[in-house]
């Protein structure tokens, strides 16, 4: 995906900071105080285009990645599922550090185990296992294999314990965006300055895997030019 | 011969050689025991936070017992040299699969069975109204558990760190599991109709099938050379 173009990937670097800037300024500066949480709720610009990229955007390059692995054996799918994986990480623990944040002063809790969390939580801990088991298998070609099994797996079965935690309890806001009926229930101004932090987090991630995947790259051709 | 037939011939290999042995029943039961009883430390001296955790309490000790015996069942096969020749048996893999998956089912259940009476005394619970209901839930979750750890067995017998990453990777996978189990096992010991645990059951049910299916697909890849 990034290997051959790196200066693509540059631009795609100033393009994020751009719009990572731009959403600062309209989540932080032009979007109003919320009614009810005050400027607490301003953490909701960082948190929910964190939680976007990590559950959807990471989540489903992984599993792509994974399976087309499976299916072609060709290294370059192998790299796109494990840096989405390992970016993906990273971004999933942002969205549980930011969620913590807004819950302190609005739950009166640092942590508490609602459907969201606890499935945010879940796919942290199946990222890192996903990490664990390349890094404790000796041969690349089997650890590629059940990494991308575990990949698969995993991501199958985030949204079934996603199911099955929220017929367990719930205490999260319900979503405000992605609803059923479909009107959000936010001002305008703030669903502008929301869907503007998601583009910029979703360019950030774009821009971060490509070059985790150029580094990839690099690893694997000095791997095979061992002799 | 069959698939059915190898895995159950695998399967009857593999129970016949335990029941002489007797290593992992042994030390499933006692540890299963064992952490029944330190539970104890942790919610008791008085009765009413054990009674009320012990649905939960009691799917901890047998996901923690059958971790035990789940990592065993393909590292036997790898000590004694064995797994190189059931991967060249004629035929396709499903049936080492199958026979693993219906041999660590086997001893889940047994285990199970026996570590419920013993849950009944240590926690001063009546078992016997809520034993039909208990029973199903205890063979849905059971498969869904096996067929995880029959799968990731196969995968992390080939790593370092097995002992850690068996549960590492089983544990995330198997929370529905574990969640429809212990709110099943909630209403059942609860007394409540199965009626009101069928969403629960439902689940086990879609996650065995889901799952099954998918170790299926996948297990070729795992033992693949």
């Amino acid at each position: 995906m990034g290997s051959r173009h790196p200066r693509g990937t540059t631009a795609l670097g100033w393009g994020a900071l751009g719009l990572l800037g731009a959403g600062a300024y309209a989540g932080f500066g032009i979007a109003p105080p919320d009614a009810v949480q005050g400027q607490v709720q301003r953490i909701m610009y960082l948190h929910v285009p964190a939680a976007w990229v990590s559950l959807y955007v990471a989540s489903a390059l992984v599993l792509v990645g994974s399976a087309v692995y499976l299916w072609r054996r060709q290294p370059a799918w192998d790299r796109l599922a494990r840096s989405a994986v390992e970016v993906g990480a990273v971004f999933t623990a942002l969205t549980l550090v930011t969620g913590s944040i807004w819950g302190k002063p609005t739950w009166g809790a640092w942590w508490t185990w609602d459907a969201r969390l606890t499935t945010t939580a879940l796919l942290l801990v199946i990222y890192i296992g996903y990490l664990m088991v390349r890094g404790v298998v000796e041969d690349p070609d089997r650890a590629a294999r059940f990494a991308a099994i575990v990949g698969i797996l995993g991501v199958l079965d985030v949204p079934i314990i996603h199911m099955s935690v929220v017929w367990w309890r719930t205490l999260h806001q319900p979503p405000s965006v992605l609803r059923m009926e479909g009107a959000p229930t936010m001002a305008p101004v703030m669903l502008f300055a929301l869907l503007l932090n998601m583009t910029a987090y979703t360019v950030l991630f774009v821009y971060l895997l490509r070059r985790k995947m150029e580094l990839e790259a690099i690893r694997d051709a000095c791997r095979a030019a061992k002799p | 011969m069959s698939p059915l037939r190898r895995a159950g011939a695998l399967a009857w290999k593999d129970v016949t050689v335990e029941l002489r042995r007797k290593e992992s029943l042994n030390s499933m039961l006692f540890f299963g025991a064992v952490v029944l009883m330190i539970f104890q430390f942790a919610l008791g001296p008085g009765p009413e936070r054990i009674q009320a955790a012990a649905a939960g309490l009691l799917w901890l000790a047998f996901v923690f017992t059958g971790v035990l015996g789940l990592a065993r069942s393909f590292q036997v096969e790898q000590e004694d040299g064995c797994l190189d020749e059931l991967l060249l048996a004629p035929g396709g893999r499903e049936a080492l699969f199958l026979g693993k998956l219906l041999g660590n089912l086997a001893f889940l259940l047994v285990v199970e069975v026996l570590i419920l009476p013993l849950f009944g005394i240590l926690y001063n619970l009546d078992l016997w109204a809520a034993l039909p209901a208990l029973i199903l839930v205890v063979v849905l979750a059971s498969l869904g558990l096996a067929t995880l750890g029959t799968l990731l067995s196969a995968m992390t017998v080939h790593m370092r760190a097995r002992e850690v990453m068996l549960p590492l990777l089983l544990f995330p996978l198997a929370v529905p599991v574990l969640l429809g189990a212990v709110a099943a096992s909630q209403s059942a010991l609860a007394g409540e109709a199965m009626g009101t645990a069928l969403p629960w059951l439902k689940l086990l049910g879609g996650f065995d099938v889901l799952f099954l299916t998918a170790s299926l697909l996948a297990f070729d890849a795992v033992v693949a050379d």
